[in-house]
């Protein structure tokens, strides 16, 4: 993910579409041949994680009984406790904030590889382009879900570091043997 | 005696976590192996063959995706880019000139006819006009108005050998692309000799440009020298630096 980020940074460059420029030191490749180089590699390995990703939420019912947003109110009341800091969290079980977030954030994933492939292939996937509005507007969209992607990468963090005992879940694959307790520290 | 019997679900759970963990410790050292080479990844000569492997895999896939029969978007003249930019590896101030009346066109490879063609017979085949999208590999795009003979039909008329891999195109401001066959017999891929209904001008390319509306700006050279036809694959200026060869869009 990171790779794809720093090497879009790159290609960005090479004609930007906003009055700045990312600087060197944050992007990768060195020109844009090189980023356009490490953005193919990292697609392609991104692919096939999001293909067993796909396969296992939907065959495990992670998707169905994990991500499916919650109702507005346990939405609204969620959003408060954690403006307040006191929002619940227990390993292995998305509150309403983590469920609208992680949901909004699949939805965002799809629009960039949707949006990628159409500014890849505006005439093989033509359809796709036009679906779009054509070859710039999907060239924006890109762009602008990237930046969400940028912001969810450091909201997450800064979340998971709010509850550190998450990420040994999140590393691990399982939760602290003594965290069955629920933490908001 | 009765073979022990082995809780199936209740073993999955764990094989997976087991699975996540090796993988991580896997992915762990890769990046520790990055660290200690050094910060700069794509220097490293591992990585960077690594990556021209994965180019080549996405040439591949690009090749793939390919289709003979589909169609670059076309467009009304009213959104014809102007000024239509002119791009090349250098300044505009450095452009070559040729006489567009002594120019001609040498032909080379796996074709039965290899005498030189001028512009005037070039204009006694078939011409076909197109006004689509030049899509640059920086991400900047242009809409023009192109036309010419369409490439097919030149290389049908020197007599091609349609089971030759590659068609190579080397310019006289030294550039060079090549392209694959497939591509070469597309009905939009014209040997370019106008640019809104006039002869090229000096900017785009006089007196011939290869315009490929399925490729990248790099795949669509301009200034034409020579043609071949050939089976050993010839790179091209800006793929020979790193660009993907096949840069179909």
């Amino acid at each position: 993910m990171l790779v794809m980020i720093g090497s879009g940074w790159q290609i960005y460059n090479a004609s930007p579409i906003m009055p700045f420029e990312f600087p060197a030191a944050i992007t990768l490749g060195g020109w844009l041949g090189g980023g356009i180089a490490w953005h193919f590699a990292a697609m392609w390995v991104l692919m096939g994680a999001g293909l067993v990703y796909v396969v296992y939420g939907a065959a495990s019912g992670h998707f169905r009984n994990d991500l499916c947003p919650a109702g507005p109110r346990s939405l609204v009341r969620d959003i408060g406790q954690a403006l307040r800091l006191k929002l619940s969290h227990k390993a292995g079980h998305y509150n309403a904030v983590q469920r609208a977030l992680y949901t909004g954030v699949l939805v965002v994933a799809v629009l960039t590889v949707t949006t990628g492939l159409s500014i890849w292939k505006p005439v093989q996937l033509g359809w796709l382009t036009w679906l779009f509005g054509g070859y710039d507007i999907a060239r924006c969209i890109h762009f602008a879900m990237m930046s969400l992607i940028v912001g969810f990468l450091l909201l997450h963090v800064a979340l998971a570091l709010m509850v550190p005992a998450t990420l040994w879940g999140m590393v691990f694959g399982r939760r602290m043997p003594d965290s069955d307790r629920e933490s908001a520290s | 005696m009765s073979p022990p019997q082995i809780d199936r679900a209740g073993v999955a759970p764990e094989l997976r976590k087991l699975e996540r963990r090796l993988f991580l410790r896997n992915s762990l050292s890769l990046g520790g192996l990055s660290l200690l080479s050094g910060c700069a990844l794509d220097d490293n000569a591992s990585v960077e063959h690594a990556l021209s492997l994965m180019s080549r895999f996405t040439d591949r896939m690009q090749a793939l995706l390919f289709s003979r029969q589909r169609l670059a978007r076309e467009f009304d003249p009213s959104r014809i880019t102007h000024p239509f930019p002119f791009n090349a590896y250098y300044e505009e101030s450095d452009i070559r000139l040729v006489e567009t009346s002594s120019w001609r066109l040498e032909v080379s490879g796996l074709v039965s006819d290899k005498s030189p063609w001028s512009v005037a017979r070039f204009r006694t085949l078939p011409q076909k006009r197109q006004i689509t999208r030049h899509i640059c590999v920086e991400g900047w795009s242009a809409i023009g108005d192109w036309s010419g003979v369409p490439l097919s039909v030149f290389l049908q008329h020197v007599g091609v050998d349609l089971r030759a891999k590659y068609v190579n195109f080397r310019c006289f401001d030294d550039y060079s692309t090549s392209i694959d066959m497939a591509t070469a017999l597309h009905p939009q891929t014209i040997m370019a000799l106008n640019f809104g209904g006039n002869p090229l001008p000096p900017a785009y390319g006089a007196p011939m440009k290869i315009r490929i509306p399925t490729k990248l700006g790099y795949k669509n050279p301009k200034y034409l020298a020579s043609i071949e036809v050939t089976n050993h694959f010839p790179g091209g200026y800006w793929e020979d630096q790193g660009y993907d060869w096949f840069g179909g869009s």
